[in-house]
């Protein structure tokens, strides 16, 4: 099958992200518009395991850990290869963090940290089955769906 | 740094542990017994929302162990109407005193604050999230006036927004308590409150359960919750309690409210001896002498 984006020397890409949500990794990792970084996106691409995925290659940076383990939230089985020279230097899985602060926004309108307090989200993360959920650390609200949340 | 923000940061055996030493401070909150435990501490009470009840008991608690309260009470007065942000406030009343009380209109705020303190934080109200000393204050209500153990208790009224009743169902379920809940379906119990409880819940009618029930939990019925005027009158005629409901109760059934009433429950039931609402409300004095004591002791 041909190459729906091409390789890249060195930097990260990242695979088997959930069809469509191409664009939500890119905020989770910061990357907006006028954003330096050179980045190549592919969305609904075919996938043997998945039916279709989106891939993002992020080129000339290695993005960290932690970081990438965002991506969980909204695509729990992305997968993560490092890129060494054209070749595979690490790969892995991104894994759910226990804690995310500022990336998502709480969806209760009276919670805390919706207010003009000096304060950024913290939810507390946990998997029901499938289903990534979420709890405000301030105010306790329970979140699921979400991609809504992404700031 | 231990603050209070909410009944779910507590352990079963912490709040027996409270429960024991709010008994202890019964007789100080009764006025029998002077001690000056709290002699040269100083509390700040920071309301954002009015308060009666809560503000005022925890001013008397600080001060029948000896300590002194200073009060932010109207918001007009203060450097907030100004501008400032919480977390300002906090820093600086926490270099004033040795233990804040805070009441706060967000959801959140008491946690948030907490962060920024430099002395324990109580959470006294935040928003429709936690209210954990009004929890204690109950839980203490149902083992004096009652028990904590096989409990049999009903919850009526209003018991989608109200935050006491939340955090109450979460602390009764640490006691395995069997819960019969009594609402209007539009304000029944929002399902995620249910989540995760080890203990039984029932949604049922009053009629249903009056007769084996231990405690009777009422709230408030808020009439801005109803889309007319017609409607709520129709809801809050039938959540009513009167003294021919009580006819079929047991004996020693207990009555709660966490005050203020409204018409849930007719003033003839005050006469009856399953009223103990009042002292409910009372009882409010020595669990946060209690909850004073053990933040401030160091």
């Amino acid at each position: 099958m041909e190459l729906a984006v091409s390789k890249i020397k060195f930097g990260t890409v990242i695979d088997h992200i959930n069809a469509g949500k191409a664009l939500l990794v890119l905020r989770i990792l910061g990357i907006r518009p006028g954003s330096s970084e050179r980045v190549l996106i592919a969305m609904n691409v075919p996938s043997k395991k998945m039916g279709k995925k989106d891939i993002v290659k992020v080129e000339g940076k290695y993005i960290g850990e932690e970081e990438l383990n965002r991506i969980a939230l909204i695509s729990p089985n992305a997968t993560i290869n490092l890129i060494e020279d054209y070749e595979v230097s690490e790969k892995r899985r991104v894994k759910l963090p226990e804690v995310v602060e500022g990336i998502l926004t709480c969806p209760n309108k009276n919670c805390i940290t919706n207010s003009r307090e000096p304060i950024k989200s913290k939810f507390h993360v946990k998997k029901e089955g499938n289903t990534v959920k979420v709890v405000c650390h301030y105010c306790g609200r329970k979140v699921d769906k979400l991609d809504k949340y992404v700031i | 740094m231990r603050h209070l923000i909410s009944i779910e940061d507590l352990k079963k055996s912490d709040i027996e542990y409270i429960l024991d030493l709010s008994e202890k401070f019964l007789p100080v909150a009764e006025g029998k017994i002077v001690r000056k435990d709290l002699e040269g501490k100083l509390l700040a009470n920071l309301f954002f929302e009015p308060s009666t009840r809560t503000r005022m008991s925890f001013e008397v608690a600080m001060k029948r162990l000896g300590g002194e309260v200073i009060n932010m009470t109207a918001q007009e007065a203060s450097s907030v109407a100004k501008g400032e942000t919480l977390a300002d406030t906090i820093k600086v009343v926490s270099k004033y005193a040795d233990v804040i009380v805070l009441r706060h209109p967000l959801e959140g705020a008491a946690r948030f604050a907490s962060e920024h303190s430099e002395v324990p934080l109580i959470n006294a109200g935040d928003g429709a999230g936690q209210h954990p000393t009004q929890t204690l204050l109950d839980l203490y209500t149902i083992r004096k006036e009652s028990k904590l153990e096989n409990l049999k208790i009903a919850l009526m009224g209003d018991l989608k927004y109200s935050r006491t009743v939340h955090s109450l169902i979460k602390a009764l379920a640490l006691f395995k308590a069997k819960i019969f809940l009594i609402s209007p379906p539009s304000l029944a119990l929002p399902e995620e409150i249910l989540e995760n409880l080890d203990t039984c819940v029932e949604i049922t009618s009053l009629d249903e359960v009056i007769g084996e029930i231990d405690v009777l939990y009422v709230t408030r019925i808020q009439k801005e919750r109803f889309p007319d005027e017609e409607e709520y009158l129709k809801v809050a005629g039938s959540y009513k309690i009167d003294c021919e409901i009580l006819k079929k109760a047991k004996d020693n059934l207990v009555v709660m409210h966490p005050l203020p009433r409204v018409d849930e429950i007719d003033v003839s039931v005050d006469k009856t001896p399953y009223a103990k609402y009042f002292q409910q409300a009372f009882y409010g004095v020595p669990v946060r002498m209690a909850i004073l004591y053990e933040l401030l002791r160091g």
